[in-house]
């Protein structure tokens, strides 16, 4: 899945001159429908302010009639397409969305709970530490030297655990639970935590996905032994929310982790880049 | 003074706002006459370098009714669409209670809150 350049496709229920209003308990059921399906949408009225129309594909629901809506229709732009709502309940209305974006090829929202993590370069110091720690490719450089998330949808869902490896309390991750790494403010408390974080990986041979994928694997051949499976699998699930818990490490994220070797491969790739990332850096006047 | 525009962040696909805040927030925008732009979901926007955020980013004052200020900034901008900073109010749908979110979401003022710009970098 590539997830880059994509446009959204912007409904607008227009409610300004040559058009009736929408009554406001259906306006409100249309917006709530047509953003729950992942669209974004504009009301707009006389002489208020919105954002400027872009490139991107858009459909107008106005209650102006079927004539004036046609007389519109011919002097709109392709990507522009205006209906007449007057007579459309909400599933007709978001009917007519999903039906224009797929003529338009706009972005299909919300086939992937968008988890990754956001740096905050004003605290950023560009050290690498997450790009070395990050077993998936998430981060890259880019042609500054400077660090970037470059495959949001690599990241896996709901692991902040670069975050915890970040010593300046940069990575953000906007829809984790708590603080700091939902965006809130950091406070010295919080970096504090947050390098003692990093000491402790550093005890640990500063490979923390190699420690926990031998627990996990000591666990599974524990338990393989048991003959109750479902006890086998309680007790499972408990040592893997423990896990979970010290390390803030989704059970899912343990359980697809890859092999030992691949683990070992993909790190030394990921501190490769870091270390290139750096001498460049270095060298960069 | 020109009315500062809003727009709305449902946050669609996870329970980081609580259910009853958005829909109660979104509820008071469509009944407030005023115009407004609302988006599905600003992180996956942001994931996808979504063009269109340039045009919600814009010029001049605007609202953002979505969650903490630090957190939007930088989704912005890491779309290359960054915001201006004295021009900007987040309003933060995570804490605020839904009343309080709506009266400042409709009032005529703007609070400039995002995070100062401490370095050089913005934008990718
Ligand atoms: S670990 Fe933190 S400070 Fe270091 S490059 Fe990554 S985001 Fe920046
Ligand atoms: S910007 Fe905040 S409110 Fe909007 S989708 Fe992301 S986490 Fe949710």
């Amino acid at each position: 899945m590539s997830l880059k350049d994509e446009q959204t496709l912007r409904v607008v229920l227009y409610e300004g001159g040559g058009s009736q209003s929408f009554e406001n308990d259906r306006r409100y059921q249309a917006m709530s429908a047509l953003l729950d399906r992942g669209y974004s949408v504009t009301r707009t009225t006389v002489g208020g302010r919105v954002a400027e129309d872009g490139e991107q594909p858009m459909l107008v629901l106005g209650c102006f009639g079927e004539e004036a809506a046609g007389d519109l229709q011919a002097r709109a732009e392709p990507r522009v397409r205006l209906k007449n709502a007057s007579r459309l309940d909400v599933v007709a209305m978001v009917a007519e969305a999903d039906s224009f974006r797929g003529e338009t090829g706009a972005a299909a929202q919300g086939a992937w709970k968008p988890w990754f993590p956001v740096i905050d370069y004003d605290r950023c110091t560009n050290c690498m530490q997450c790009l070395s720690f990050c077993l998936f490719g998430v981060y890259g450089v880019d042609a500054g030297q400077r660090i970037q998330v470059q495959n949001n949808d690599q990241c896996k869902t709901n692991c902040p655990a670069c975050s915890r490896v970040c010593p300046e309390a940069a990575i953000m991750f906007p829809k984790y639970k708590a603080g700091p790494i939902n965006g809130d403010v950091v406070s010295e408390s919080d970096l504090n935590r947050e390098k003692m974080k990093i000491d402790i990986s550093a005890l640990l041979g500063g490979d923390v996905y190699q420690m926990l994928r031998e627990r996990s694997d000591k666990a599974k051949s524990r338990f393989s032994k048991e003959r109750d499976s479902e006890k086998a699998l309680k007790e499972r699930q408990k040592c893997l929310v423990k896990l979970a818990q010290a390390g803030d490490i989704p059970a899912e994220v343990l359980m697809s982790l890859p092999s030992p070797e691949e683990i070992a491969k993909r790190a030394l790739e990921a501190k490769a880049k870091a270390e290139a990332a750096l001498k460049a850096q270095g060298n960069t006047p | 003074m020109t009315r500062p525009r809003v727009l709305y962040c449902h946050c669609a696909y996870a329970q980081v706002i609580p259910k009853d805040v958005k829909e109660s927030v979104l509820r008071s925008l469509c009944d407030s006459g005023l115009p407004f732009d609302a988006v599905a979901d600003l992180c996956e926007m942001s994931a996808r370098r979504d063009p269109s955020l340039k045009t919600l980013a814009g010029d001049g004052t605007l609202k953002i009714a979505a969650c903490y200020p630090r957190a939007v900034k930088w989704l912005f901008n890491a779309a290359g669409a960054p915001l201006e900073i004295q021009h900007c109010e987040v309003v933060n749908m995570r804490i605020e209670t839904a009343a309080d979110a709506s009266l400042k979401l409709v009032a005529d003022t703007l609070s400039p809150n995002l995070p100062p710009d401490k370095s050089g970098p913005s934008g990718s």
